[in-house]
């Protein structure tokens, strides 16, 4: 499938209807998601046949795209109701077979529940700003738990000095793939401008 | 959720040790056509948790999903499509819509909706 093609697949993708300030629900647009998902596939082969894992899931359009790419299962997970709902509708409008999402609070997890369960973990996780510190973290660490051959992630490109140390810490390689613009659209009442553009890493961990 | 999803899927109640294999008791469940991968299924075989898998598919003959899968894995699987047909439906064909998932170790239930596991804890189990 060509980048542009899967791109326009994504758009399909339904979003939130009202984004949650707490839980950080910024939509993963179809450009991003087709670009981290064209990557994965082409220059790594971690979607086909895996099995991949997308924590934070929200309305699924790391999943979906995932599945569209002929992951052997695609397993979403998220904390929120309303999201997965729309995850739901998204995976039947969809006609995939081959996901499916477990609703829970990813930083709940013991490190050990999911242990290697999972070839490739996916993930836009919140950037850990406004009252969620660290939670970036938290999702990486469990991201890692449970993958056996790589995690993809996306990091505000300000923090990529911490997480390389992290990752240093954790004995994990660090790749990052691609810088991006990610265009915040104003989402919230608390932005004032109509959109903002922030520095993301695109980031490939594999054990090492 | 599907039986592969069902093999990886914990318990993590506070105290709760192992928390696996969760019993699952289901009130609807429906079988959904997917593509058969053969070397998919092969794959996974080994990776599986093979009785639980057993355990599971048995929990759901009582409605009509009879599954007899061998209860210890038989050898030269990979060449023998009757068997990985078998395992391709037990793992992504058979999908659980409503019941529950119960913690075998604490007895707390998990409700399961339109297909959506729900793992969250309250504050008193987490």
């Amino acid at each position: 499938m060509k980048l542009k093609d899967l791109e326009s697949c994504l758009q399909q993708v339904d979003v939130f209807e009202d984004p949650k300030v707490l839980l950080e629900q910024y939509p993963t647009s179809p450009h991003i998601a087709a670009c981290m998902l064209y990557t994965i596939h082409n220059t790594f082969d971690d979607i086909k046949d895996k099995v991949v894992a997308d924590l934070g899931c929200g309305c699924g359009v790391l999943s979906i795209g995932a599945a569209v790419l002929d992951a052997g299962l695609c397993v979403g997970f998220d904390i929120d109701d309303d999201a997965l709902e729309i995850f739901q509708r998204n995976k039947e409008e969809f006609e995939l077979t081959n996901i499916d999402v477990v609703q829970c609070d990813v930083c709940s997890l013991r490190e050990s529940a999911f242990a290697k369960k999972f070839d490739t973990v996916i993930m836009n996780p919140p950037f850990g700003t406004k009252r969620n510190q660290g939670i970036d973290m938290e999702f990486l660490k469990t991201a890692l738990s449970m993958a056996t051959t790589a995690v993809y992630s996306l990091h505000k490109t300000s923090t990529r000095e911490h997480i390389q140390k992290k990752a240093n810490d954790w004995k994990v390689k660090m790749e990052v793939i691609a810088e991006l613009r990610y265009d915040l659209p104003a989402s919230y009442k608390f932005h004032k401008k109509k959109s903002v553009d922030i520095q993301v890493d695109f980031i490939r961990f594999s054990p090492t | 959720m599907k039986l592969l999803t069902h093999n990886i899927l914990t318990s993590h109640v506070k105290g709760v040790t192992k928390g696996y294999p969760l019993l699952i008791k289901a009130t609807e469940v429906r079988v959904n056509e997917v593509e058969f991968n053969p070397q998919f299924v092969s794959r996974m075989i080994p990776k599986l948790e093979w009785s639980a898998l057993v355990q599971a598919a048995e929990g759901l003959l009582q409605l009509g999903h009879l599954q007899d899968l061998p209860s210890s894995l038989i050898q030269d699987y990979e060449n023998n499509e009757e068997f990985l047909r078998k395992v391709h439906r037990v793992l992504l064909e058979v999908e659980v819509i409503e019941g529950c998932l119960q913690c075998p170790e604490s007895g707390r239930e998990f409700p399961i909706s339109r297909g959506v596991p729900n793992m969250l804890l309250n504050e008193d189990d987490s």
